[in-house]
């Protein structure tokens, strides 16, 4: 067996050893995103989940070289090994900057809408879970509508979190971003197609990938790709393509499932499956589902 | 290899590797090699990218590092991996 | 070896032009403005080759030169007040991951009241980041803390950023003649940059781990103990300084009629010209008074200071900063450096200037002459008693 393994373990830019939960979409995700850059590359990594279970000293499950500095400035940080490569004459090495939707939509978004505007030749990967997970489960700009989580709560004076997803995509598209994207492990071929698009892309590019969390959402450990899958089959994380801001691609709906499917797999949604007020809600999501399938063609 | 600290935070990579995660699990994979089609969606799905094989020798999870997610099980288009409860 | 009469801030960007950063990021506030927009034009006319980025802030613009840092160039930054309030945690950041930053502060109040106006308050939030603090008197000492701070801040023994604290206006808007060293003796004294640690896809590290209790301590230790055992490398570097550029400048401490004096001023920062001149009069009328300009603040140079003050009679501290609540703080590190001395000075302590509040010579002779010395701790001078009730 362990000569077997020698020869047939393909060696991942992602080491295992790492300390992310089972069946954590994220890690998984990661894995397919640094394989798909490939190793020419240098990642400066925003504090979160992707930086905690990866880099606690003296281990770090990075192949690549990566810097972590803070929890707002990844792309900062990016910005300033981009420009020292071009200092010291280095072409050809891509720089990646990568934060979780709390570093990239929140505390983040300022440093990320200098770099934008400054135009350097970045790929800004976010890892989207929908909630700061590593400080334990608590509410982003990217929690989705009526999600619970610890700081926006359900209970009875509330349904969760209030408020839409900020939507980064339109964000990044407003600053001239040449590439965006939307990725899903619904997907993974065409995951590694815009990654690997992205790097080539010479300026600034954002990939936004859709992380499933079994803690953070509330389910059990194998069940994250069948969850995101079920994301993208109601059309609540629509996978989509971006060059120069023109919509160029979208990755159509295989099996269309009521939102009500995917709520009822996670925890963080299951008050809104026992009343009356929940079930208003679910129509509400639904036709948020039903928004993005009619304006991005994908049914 | 000497512990003492360098100047500044920094590792070599690769060095998660010393952290044997297999102790974490409770269920292990278990592959059937005369089911398996060797479509590798189950080294593609794995978490830790410890899942390893081809269409000669089939597939396997290295066990030091698998931490019984059962990801691959459930998305095994042919249904040919089980997970079993660790017995230690 | 050219002379001109130039305004400080120019002087400081000559300062870290000379030392080749391959990138500068500082987000203009004032006053440090003028460095800023210096260093912009010797940008545009050719005259420094360099990758200059304009951020969307201060903590935009101290994160782009740790990255660059950590990618392997010299980087230089400049900000002053609220900019260095903004930019504090990527400065601590900086610090523990040993990257050699050099950065110009061109000290000012904070907020709040808003102030624009000096006073090195600003400073103080630095004081237990790691960085190895200097205290520039005039424009030719901006000039060469810059030189000294890189070559300090990259010396194997040392790995630590270097913070140039400069009097805001008083040293960034004043007129003074400067040395403008030839670049090819910077060069000479200098060198490249040849970083200990950086990031490059041939030979991959991961930088900027986090630490469980198991290793911070003792990573933190040997930041702080690099920062203590720095004061050697200090007094090498302001030696070969002087050897290679031709006058002295920096180091820990410097003394002015210090040897039979027994009253000492101790100040830091630009007052310390004007101290000169309240020593001289006071010289003048008998009085054996001298100064002590306290040159490096971090590593505070406690042995240097003992050797300087021990057996003299009085010591009077001129604090530009103050910790509310307590008071003193330069005053409160001298008490400290001399406590349990034989033959202790009586030691007064004064808070002065603070948001550009002007003091004059006579101001500094009151400290010094006022009566029952070392019965004066924290005791605000220039204090306005029309705005304050009894």
């Amino acid at each position: 067996m362990e000569d077997l393994k020698q020869k047939l373990m393909k060696k991942h830019l992602l080491a295992p050893g790492h300390t992310a939960c089972a069946g954590c979409g994220e890690a998984l995700g990661m894995r397919l995103i640094i394989d798909a850059i490939g190793p020419n590359c240098i990642v400066a990594n925003a504090t979160g989940c992707s930086e905690i279970f990866t880099s606690k000293y003296p281990q770090s499950a990075w192949e690549v070289p990566w810097v972590h500095s803070l929890f707002e400035n990844s792309s900062a940080i990016a910005s300033g090994v981009e420009v020292a490569l071009k200092a010291r004459g280095k072409t050809g090495i891509k720089v990646v900057a990568m934060g979780g939707d709390g570093a990239t939509a929140d505390i983040g978004i300022g440093c990320i809408s200098g770099m934008w505007e400054r135009g350097h030749n970045i790929l800004y990967v976010c890892l989207d879970n929908e909630a700061y997970m590593n400080t334990g489960i608590q509410r982003s700009s990217q929690t989705p509508f009526n999600a619970s989580t610890t700081t926006s709560p359900s209970g009875s004076e509330s349904m969760g979190n209030q408020t839409l997803k900020k939507d980064m995509i339109a964000i990044a598209n407003a600053h001239r971003v040449k590439y965006v994207a939307t990725i899903s492990l619904a997907n993974p071929k065409d995951l590694e197609r815009k990654v690997k698009k992205a790097v080539e892309t010479v300026g600034p590019s954002y990939i936004h990938f859709h992380a499933p969390c079994p803690l953070g959402w509330g389910f059990d450990s194998d069940k994250a790709v069948e969850i995101a899958k079920l994301a993208v089959n109601t059309g609540l994380f629509p996978v989509i393509e971006y060059e120069d801001g023109q919509l160029v691609k979208v990755q159509k709906i295989a099996k269309k499932a009521p939102v009500e499917d995917y709520l009822k797999t996670q925890s963080r949604f299951r008050h809104l499956l026992k009343s009356d007020d929940g079930k208003k809600v679910i129509a509400q999501i639904q036709a948020i589902a039903d928004a993005n399938i009619e304006k991005f063609g994908l049914v | 290899m000497s512990k003492m600290l360098k100047p500044g935070i920094n590792v070599k990579p690769g060095t998660s590797k010393e952290n044997k995660t297999g102790s974490w699990r409770n269920y292990y994979p278990k592959f059937d090699h005369a089911k398996c089609i060797a479509c590798g969606t189950c080294e593609t799905y794995c978490p830790e990218g410890i899942i390893f094989g081809d269409k000669e020798h089939k597939y396997d999870a290295d066990l030091d590092y698998c931490k019984g997610c059962g990801i691959c099980a459930n998305i095994c288009p042919v249904k040919c991996i089980e997970m079993l409860l660790e017995v230690r | 070896m050219a002379i001109e009469l130039i305004e400080g801030s120019l002087a400081i960007a000559h300062g870290a032009a000379l030392c080749r950063p391959g990138v500068i990021s500082a987000y203009p506030i004032t006053p440090q403005t003028h460095i800023v927009e210096d260093l912009a034009k010797m940008v545009a006319d050719g005259q420094l080759k360099t990758e200059f980025v304009n951020t969307e802030s201060e903590f935009g613009a101290a994160s782009v030169v740790l990255g660059a840092l950590a990618g392997g160039s010299r980087a230089y930054t400049a900000t002053t007040s609220q900019g260095l309030a903004l930019m504090l945690e990527v400065l601590y950041n900086c610090a523990g991951m040993r990257l050699p930053l050099v950065m110009c502060c061109a000290n000012r109040s904070l907020s709040a009241p808003l102030s624009i106006w000096s006073d090195q308050q600003d400073a103080m939030l630095m004081r237990d980041s790691g960085f190895i603090m200097g205290f520039a008197e005039d424009a030719q000492e901006s000039l060469d803390l810059h030189i000294m701070g890189y070559k300090i801040a990259e010396d194997e023994r040392v790995q630590l950023p270097y913070m140039v604290n400069v009097d805001g206006f008083l040293i960034t808007h004043t007129f003074e003649p400067v040395n403008i060293p030839d670049q090819k003796l910077v060069d000479e004294y200098l060198g490249s940059y040849k970083p200990f640690q950086a990031l490059d896809p041939a030979n991959p590290i991961t930088m900027g781990c986090f630490t469980e209790p198991a290793y911070h301590m003792d990573v933190r230790y040997q930041m702080h103990k690099a920062n203590l055992e720095s004061t050697k490398v200090i007094e090498e570097v302001a030696a070969s300084f002087e050897k290679k550029f031709g006058r002295p400048s920096g180091g820990l401490i410097r003394s002015y009629k210090l040897d039979d004096a027994d009253t000492v001023v101790v100040a830091m920062g630009s007052i310390t010209g004007l101290a000169e001149e309240a020593v001289d009069t006071l010289r003048g009328k008998g009085q054996k008074v001298g100064l002590l300009k306290i040159k490096t603040f971090r590593p505070f140079p406690t042995e240097k200071v003992k050797e300087a003050l021990s057996g003299k009679k009085h010591v009077i501290v001129m604090d530009r900063a103050m910790s509310a609540g307590y008071g003193e703080i330069l005053g409160s590190e001298i008490r400290a450096a001399l406590y349990g001395i034989s033959n202790q000075p009586a030691i007064d302590s004064f808070i002065y200037g603070l948001g550009g509040r002007d003091i004059h010579e006579d101001e500094i002779i009151g400290m010094i002459n006022r009566p029952n010395p070392g019965t004066h701790r924290s005791e605000w001078v220039g204090l306005r008693p029309d705005l304050l009730e009894e």
